[in-house]
């Protein structure tokens, strides 16, 4: 179908965004590979919006360059456009029209394109290349949500790229091949999701409350703890092995009289990723 | 390839069943101005010459003068005759059931109030038919041809006033509301993510409405035919095209509205802002001629008072 197979589906370069007196985006670099699930993690705020929609030609970046399936929305927007599927944050459709009337709209715009009947959604008209979804199952019940899910997890087995924002971090650990962490409109961190939680250098994390409570320099000489962090009223500790550190922890506390109020182990998510490189939630819940 | 839909086609569709799905819009276009037109049709319509009511001062039931006096009076037929005693006459001048007074005299008096026109008229048949009556004659001879003409009454000047407005009205609202609305609602995002023309966009949001500038003029008119008698006195093709020409001026009206504000509250705002002005200058309801000539440039230049 594409006259030149480019390796790389999506790229941008030194990518800046002003709003007023907000820079949403300052100096982003990304690079999706064609056939892969691309995630965008942050928190709400930390410019996942405004750098998708400049991808998708919707916004203007004010500095950077992007190049989208080897040529620019300059060059030829709407051609581009017809070879994507895009999806926005909290659109709502025309409120007048019914589901049917609207696919049916939609997919007059594209030039080529399966038949209504098989079209599940705004997303598969016009046989796309390139999915861009942002925050894709924000607000949806956790069937759909699957169900969103599987529609991408298709749509990738099929040989397409996709390129999606969300702010759950199992979200991005279930889809996508690999994530770019996102923070204050910078990557702060990118890899595939084994290689982000591997570079915790903790495989698991113990969280605990005490009382009294430890001190985090007695934490940090626990065998095996890498960077102790509060977590709302607990303490939460990236460990390389849990039967290294745990019973330690546990001495500890016993040893200097507090008294373990709760304590829970996991194993390590991009969340204490996040968590670990900012000091704060990825969702402040 | 399964059966293809054109983009203009569609999107001129949606437009259309969005407005057609809104039973308020419909009332407002179609409803609404066949309600004022037929209120105000009736409220002013023309009635034939009136009788100028005058009262003659009779002070005994049988008094020959005044008998005679209202005799002469009753031979015009413009004057409706009543007698009364001095005192209801007076009563009767005062409270404007009698434009005119008179007392047979001699010498005659007549009692009005100079600054009615009514009265001013009534006074001049009064004196013409009583001198006749009291032997004068007229040494030149005349005739009068009574004419009317057709297309000025008041009904005539608001049709096509009210056509106006209406074109006026549902063109901005309606070009306004729609995009303002697709914006508010992200729904113009994601139509500009999608490969379609903007041209057509915008194309299609114009001619979804101008569809509804048929029914629009044929009921106004038509109506306004049926009920008052008003005809097109002129080219019907004419007033289409010029139908057409205007509603397209205010659709463009609106789309520049919706160009500019961010919510429905200021589209609606902004819009009225363009529309009350030409609603009292541009010459719906009554002649824009009657405002002072320093705003008559200000006037002419909006485009209500071109298309009327």
């Amino acid at each position: 179908m594409t006259p030149e197979k480019t390796a790389i589906a999506v790229r941008c370069q030194g990518l800046v965004k002003r709003y007023a007196d907000v820079t949403a985006v300052d100096g982003l670099n990304l690079e999706v590979r064609r056939g892969e699930c691309f995630g965008l993690l942050g928190p709400n705020g930390a410019g996942k919006t405004t750098t998708i929609e400049i991808l998708e030609g919707l916004t203007e970046p004010d500095a950077g360059e992007v190049e989208i399936l080897g040529t620019s929305w300059a060059h030829d927007g709407n051609a581009l456009r017809e070879r994507m599927g895009i999806s926005l944050q909290e659109t709502q459709l025309a409120e007048k029209l019914t589901v049917v009337e609207t696919i049916r709209l939609f997919r007059s715009f594209y030039r080529q394109g399966r038949d209504p009947e098989l079209v599940l959604s705004q997303l598969a008209l016009g046989d796309p290349e390139v999915l861009f979804l942002d925050e894709p199952t924000t607000g949806l019940d956790p069937q759909s949500r699957l169900q969103l899910w599987q529609i991408v997890m298709d749509f990738r087995a099929h040989g397409g790229t996709v390129l999606l924002t969300t702010h759950y971090m199992d979200e991005a650990e279930r889809l996508c091949d690999r994530v770019a962490i996102i923070d204050r409109g910078k990557v702060i961190a990118l890899g595939t999701p084994p290689e982000l939680i591997s570079s915790l250098h903790a495989a698991n994390v113990i969280e605990f409350a005490s009382e009294p409570e430890i001190e985090e320099a007695v934490l940090r000489a626990l065998p095996g703890v890498t960077g102790p962090h509060r977590r709302g009223p607990n303490w939460s500790l990236p460990v390389g092995s849990l039967a290294e550190t745990v019973p330690a922890l546990l001495d500890t506390i016993e040893g200097s009289g507090a008294k373990l109020v709760n304590l829970s182990t996991h194993r390590a998510t991009l969340e204490d990723l996040f968590v670990a490189l900012t000091g704060r939630a990825l969702r402040e819940d | 390839m399964s059966s293809r839909y054109h983009p203009l086609l569609e999107l001129t569709s949606a437009k259309m069943k969005e407005f057609i799905r809104e039973p308020e819009a419909v009332f407002w276009v179609f409803a609404f101005p066949l309600l004022l037109a037929v209120a105000l049709g009736f409220a002013f319509r023309a009635k034939g010459p009136d009788q100028i009511p005058v009262g003659v001062v009779t002070p005994a039931p049988a008094d020959p003068a005044a008998a005679r006096a209202a005799g002469a009076l009753a031979r015009d037929p413009g004057l409706l005759v009543r007698q009364y005693s001095t005192r209801e006459g007076r009563e009767a001048l005062r409270t404007g059931k009698i434009s005119l007074l008179v007392e047979p005299g001699p010498p005659a008096t007549f009692h009005f109030d100079e600054t009615r026109p009514d009265s001013r008229i009534a006074r001049l048949l009064a004196n013409d038919a009583l001198q006749r009556a009291a032997g004068r004659g007229d040494p030149l001879p005349v005739s009068s041809e009574k004419i009317t003409e057709k297309g000025s009454r008041y009904i005539d000047f608001l049709i096509p006033g009210l056509l106006g407005m209406n074109l006026m009205g549902t063109g901005v609202w309606s070009l306004a509301f729609s995009v303002t609305t697709a914006r508010s609602r992200r729904i113009l995002k994601r139509l500009v993510a999608t490969p379609m023309h903007r041209s057509q966009y915008l194309l299609a949001q114009i001619l979804g409405r101008l569809v509804f500038l048929f029914p629009e003029i044929i009921i106004l008119v038509g109506v306004g035919w049926l009920l008052f008698g008003v005809s097109v006195r002129g080219s019907l093709l004419l007033l289409l095209l010029t139908c057409l020409i205007g509603s397209m001026a205010f659709c463009g009206i609106g789309l520049l509205i919706a160009s500019r504000v961010k919510t429905i509250e200021g589209a609606s705002g902004l819009a009225n802002l363009v529309l009350m002005p030409m609603w009292i200058l541009s010459g719906v309801f009554f002649s824009s001629e009657r405002f002072p000539d320093a705003v008559q440039p200000l006037i002419k230049a909006l485009p209500l008072t071109a298309l009327n």
